[in-house]
């Protein structure tokens, strides 16, 4: 349970996370989300495409809780989210890291207090409230956020960075999580282009060289080509392509987002 | 005939035309004018059958003026100095006490009245609890705590924890439901425990601004604790009452110009904090 990926077969199963006819009703009647079933890999980018409003968000929340589903299995480390409650939530909580679209940073903490947030769910609340981590997790942190790119930075407060560098310190928070797995909400949705590649690339660079599988929801179905090793396409509530990105055609993306002008 | 005036201007047709054709731009709000006009009827019989009469309020000036002669120079004397002392130390006490309490007690009390952290059955009921603090005065409230436990101090740090409660827990309650969930939503994904989730994702975002409603909490305090003494509850506001049942009307300009100082100092003191921690 240390959570600590030890090489490429560090998951005993390798198959880390299989969701179920996963369904989410907002309101009753009304499926965000109808019968989802997915398989996640050991390692690698999935990349979730869709259009606004098809249950990409809902999806990726489902899977650390932060909401609630109504109805299906997403079994994870030998255990079913769907179920858990309490301790036991958070306890599996801590091995899954989420990167933000606003990047979600305390803004009023410094740079380094948002990446140690990633080790809240190890230490009592007093410990906490006394900034006391241990310094083996104080220089893991600082370590951080040198590979971000931010080193100089630790105790600037978060509300003075950029958003490149805000979406940076998420990065870093999710991985100091030392996660099994990394959740990507639209991570570079508020970013410039270039600034969506670089933190795209961080996210595949790091979580490559950790082993740890990245689920990601992206617009731009280019950024999804370019680092995804697999593309899942939903429309309304539903999986309606799931493949490598070479496989990924035209006709499919009319499929997912339907239409046709904004193609040309 | 309105109709002929308005079709003189044809290419701008008016919602509504004032007599002679001519557009109004302030349209006249007779509801407004009604409710004033009630308004100043009410007040008209409310002087008349409280009694109010000019020679009254000539008398009363005359009165004011021979009473204030008597206030004159304010008493120095060594043992009424002791006496002030005395008492404005006593305030100072109940007033930092009642505050550090009231602040302590508000914290818990403001999370659980905060409808987007605390699940709604609790929320309801602290909001109860909170509008209860907050319907009487403190010097009601006093009055009730000397009868409970007795003349002096204690009975006033009580009267003013409960109005310290009433008001920084709504206050803190209002920031709380004001703050970025987005943020605690990311403390929260971590796995981190509620009050880790507090502490770290909800405390930076409404510390600064508490620490100003708590500065002015002990502000009003010293000034409150000097009327909570006046009815029984300790401090200086005893001492005050007492110099007017011995119609020791000099000493009662000392103790109030002494009031006036301490209350200017714990606003300035107020206002400092409040900026250091902007």
């Amino acid at each position: 349970m240390s959570g600590i990926p030890t090489g490429p077969d560090g998951g005993a199963d390798a198959r880390p996370l299989v969701i179920r006819n996963l369904r989410k009703e907002y309101r009753a009647g009304a499926p965000v989300l109808s019968d989802i079933s997915l398989t996640i890999a050991s390692k690698g980018i999935t990349a979730i495409v869709g259009p606004s409003g098809t249950g990409k968000s809902t999806l990726i929340r489902c899977i650390n809780r932060l909401v609630d589903p109504t109805a299906g299995e997403i079994l994870f480390d030998g255990q079913d989210l769907a179920r858990l409650r309490g301790r036991e939530l958070r306890a599996a909580r801590r091995h899954i890291g989420m990167v933000f679209q606003e990047y979600n940073l305390v803004e009023r903490l410094s740079v380094i207090e948002n990446v140690l947030c990633g080790r809240l769910g190890y230490l009592p609340t007093w410990r906490a409230w006394l900034r006391r981590f241990p310094a083996t997790e104080i220089e893991r942190a600082f370590q951080l956020l040198d590979r971000v790119g931010l080193n100089g930075f630790a105790t600037e407060r978060a509300d003075r960075l950029s958003g490149g560098q805000r979406q940076r310190v998420g990065v870093a928070r999710a991985l100091m999580q030392e996660p099994r797995l990394i959740l990507a909400d639209e991570p570079t949705s508020s970013l410039d282009p270039k600034t969506s590649v670089e933190i795209m690339e961080l996210i595949a660079v790091e979580a490559g060289a950790r082993n740890i599988p990245v689920i990601v929801n992206i617009h731009n179905v280019n950024l999804a080509r370019r680092f995804a090793d697999r593309i899942v396409g939903m429309r309304n509530g539903r999986i309606v392509f799931d493949g490598p990105p070479e496989r990924l055609a035209e006709s499919h993306l009319l499929e997912i987002y339907g239409g046709e002008g904004w193609l040309e | 005939m309105a109709g002929v005036a308005a079709s003189e201007h044809p290419p701008h047709p008016s919602p509504r035309e004032g007599e002679g054709g001519r557009r109004r731009a302030f349209p006249p709000n007779w509801r407004a004018r009604l409710a004033f006009a009630a308004l100043a009827l009410y007040a008209l019989y409310a002087a008349q059958s409280l009694d109010f009469t000019w020679s009254r309020f000539v008398q009363g000036f005359d009165q004011g003026g021979r009473f204030l002669a008597r206030m004159f120079p304010p008493n120095t004397a060594p043992d009424k100095l002791h006496l002030l002392v005395d008492g404005m130390m006593e305030s100072l006490q109940i007033a930092v006490l009642a505050t550090a309490v009231g602040i302590a007690l508000s914290l818990p009390l403001g999370v659980a009245a905060a409808r987007n952290l605390a699940p709604a059955p609790l929320a309801w009921s602290a909001r109860a609890l909170i509008v209860l603090f907050r319907s009487f005065h403190p010097v009601i409230v006093a009055i009730l705590f000397v009868k409970a436990v007795g003349f002096g101090a204690l009975a006033g740090v009580l009267a003013l924890i409960v109005a310290s409660l009433g008001f920084l827990s709504k206050l803190l309650a209002e920031a709380l439901e004001e703050i970025s969930m987005r943020q605690l939503e990311a403390v929260r994904a971590t796995g981190a425990p509620f009050l880790s989730v507090l502490v770290f994702g909800v405390l930076p975002q409404v510390l600064p601004r508490h620490i100003g409603f708590c500065a002015y909490q002990l502000d009003s305090n010293l000034r409150n604790s000097a009327l909570v003494g006046l009815v029984g509850g300790g401090g200086i506001g005893a001492t005050l009452f007492t110099a007017f049942q011995r119609f020791d009307y000099d000493f009662v300009l000392t103790i109030v110009l002494a009031i006036i100082a301490v209350v200017m100092l714990g606003e300035m003191l107020s206002v400092c904090t409040r900026r250091l921690f902007q």
